[in-house]
């Protein structure tokens, strides 16, 4: 029987697997033939795990049983920092081959608890570190809409998967963009918590202070379902919030959304993406949301600052990988031997780059006018966003990404050029609101239709609304 | 622009062997780098304290605690090298 997995959605999964018109193992044979006869070319899984019939059982039962639940049987991928037990897992690093994973992640328990079947692990830039998945020690994954473009990153492999229909639905972090970049590059919806909404006991960390862990979707419903499903308080992870700490206003009935003008319009940003957004803008008012112009003047220090904090926090994160406790171990003379060529062999280019860009942001005399500071200005740009929301804004537009999924080995060269992708998602993992990407259309580039974003960053706490304006802005696209 | 002696020295900090190749690839990118982000030392001003969702250290209760020996086995076993239950490492004195 024919399943059309490229509309399904995990309710429209649900219903069915009630209705019993098909089974989960009906269900994930169709993506598990989907990926048979496209990932060697896409390269979106490091891992498709070896059990999928036996989760398939487990999940079937608990239809069989009344207990089914509406991620019950929906296939996940799984991206390659986030710790399920008894599985090997390794930020696409060397420095962690082998390394079999001791516990679960809470999210993974969440997930498990519901009955969903994980299908695999997937591609990732290494540690998290890039916005194209090309610093993949397993090489890169390619854009399933054109494969002689990059994902985006870091969580590539996840994007590349849903939009493939490898999976229905894929989880990845994000400290700078890399759930939103790679879902905005990919045409498919990825979402960014409030920072400390779901808990990151699990995920490999790289910066403490911007990490979330979120959803890869076709649809915002999907998106919500699974927001749901893995937030929460958790005693492991004494960063998460309580369901309480921030007031939820109501859903306003106008719907005012600010724009910071100059920002979105800053030298590099793409034409097309800058018409796309003006007509996703449009779409919006001509729905009943009022476009207000804004002013943030600390937010184009935004990327800077992130440039600064994520490096300092990368640096003490990643101090644990020493040949020690797992991984990598490549011998020296002395100990001390061990940890340099460990680290030098066992972390690529990009991370050893970050690393010592982080060490010198921290070092005595230098300390003060680079990491001080850029807690500082995160302050600040943290007030400009709570400005705005105070001033009768209920959300925050602009494109996601500066320009469409660029070419192999375009960025490769200059990294602060890689680093530019970012400028507008960074913004709100440094002010720790949630932020959606939200597919808004095409530019045609060589013949083929590049998918584009609109991103949409709300106050703290405030996911609901996000929801609420992508269910409507992804019906006008 | 910084010398290949502060490369060398930040490498050895964070305990990473790097060649010489990639030492004045790093003075090189760094330029670029450090004048971006050293641009955030034209603004001024105290952001003031986070009214709500402050991060502040928590502590565990000083309770319930595992049985030893619990989770041993599963973490040895990711240990590149171990013996009679510890972790093997090279002479540290």
């Amino acid at each position: 029987m024919k399943i059309d997995v490229t509309t399904l959605t995990i309710r429209k999964a649900h219903q069915a697997l009630l209705k019993k018109e098909f089974s989960v193992k009906d269900l994930t044979d169709v993506y598990l033939a989907n990926i048979n006869a496209h990932d060697k070319e896409i390269h979106a899984f490091l891992e498709v795990f070896d059990d999928i019939e036996a989760q398939a059982h487990a999940a079937q039962k608990k239809f069989d049983d009344g207990t089914a639940t509406l991620l019950t049987g929906i296939p996940f991928a799984m991206k390659d920092n986030m710790l399920i037990k008894g599985r090997r897992v390794g930020s696409a690093s060397k420095i962690l081959e082998g390394y079999v994973a001791p516990y679960n992640a809470t999210v993974t328990n969440k997930l498990m608890d519901e009955g969903a079947v994980f299908i695999g692990r997937t591609n990732m830039d290494e540690f998290a570190m890039g916005s194209s998945t090309e610093n993949s020690a397993y090489g890169p994954t390619k854009n399933p809409l054109d494969i002689t473009r990059v994902p985006g990153g870091s969580s590539g492999g996840s994007a590349a998967a849903v939009a493939a229909n490898f999976v229905l639905a894929a989880i990845g972090s994000d400290t700078g963009g890399s759930i939103r970049q790679p879902a905005s590059f990919c045409g498919i919806v990825g979402f960014k918590p409030t920072y400390g909404a779901v808990s990151r006991y699990g995920l490999m960390a790289m910066g403490s202070s911007l990490d979330q862990i979120g959803p890869l979707t076709k649809t915002v419903d999907d998106a919500e379902i699974i927001f749901n499903a893995i937030k929460g308080n958790d005693p492991f992870d004494s960063t998460t919030i309580m369901d309480a700490t921030y007031e939820r206003k109501p859903l306003p009935k106008k719907v005012v959304i600010g724009v910071p003008r100059k920002f979105t319009e800053m030298e590099g940003v793409d034409p097309a993406v800058l018409k796309n957004f003006n007509e996703s803008l449009k779409k919006l008012q001509e729905s009943g949301c009022e476009i207000r112009d804004i002013e943030m003047p600390n937010i184009p220090y935004s990327l800077a600052v992130y440039y600064v904090v994520m490096p300092a926090e990368v640096s003490s994160n990643l101090a644990r990988f020493d040949g020690v406790k797992y991984g990598l171990r490549e011998s020296g003379e002395k100990l001390i031997d061990d940890y340099r060529l460990t680290r030098g062999k066992g972390f690529g280019r990009e991370v050893r780059r970050r690393i010592i860009l982080g060490t010198y942001v921290l070092s005595a005399g230098y300390h003060d006018a680079y990491y001080n500071k850029a807690i500082k200005v995160r302050g600040l740009v943290g007030n400009d966003f709570k400005k705005a929301f105070d001033s009768g804004i209920h959300v925050i537009a602009t494109p996601t990404s500066p320009g469409p999924a660029f070419k192999i080995g375009e960025k490769t060269n200059d990294p602060l050029q890689m680093y530019l992708a970012d400028v507008f998602t960074v913004t709100a993992n440094i002010a720790d609101i949630p932020a959606i990407s939200i597919p808004s259309g095409f530019v045609t580039v060589g013949g083929k239709a590049l998918p584009l974003g609109l991103q949409l960053q709300g106050p703290l706490g405030e996911e609901d609304i996000l929801f609420e304006i992508g269910r409507k802005f992804e019906k006008m696209v | 622009m910084l010398e290949i002696k502060d490369i060398e020295k930040l490498a050895d900090l964070a305990r990473l062997e790097i060649s010489q190749e990639e030492k004045e690839n790093l003075r090189n990118e760094f330029d670029g780098i450090l004048k971006y982000v050293g641009e955030i030392q034209k603004i001024s001003g105290d952001p003031g304290k986070k009214e709500v969702g402050a991060v502040h250290n928590v502590m565990r209760d000083d309770a319930h605690p595992h049985l030893p020996g619990e989770f041993t086995e599963d973490l040895l076993a990711n240990a590149p090298a171990s013996q009679d239950g510890y972790i093997k490492v090279k002479k540290i004195l």
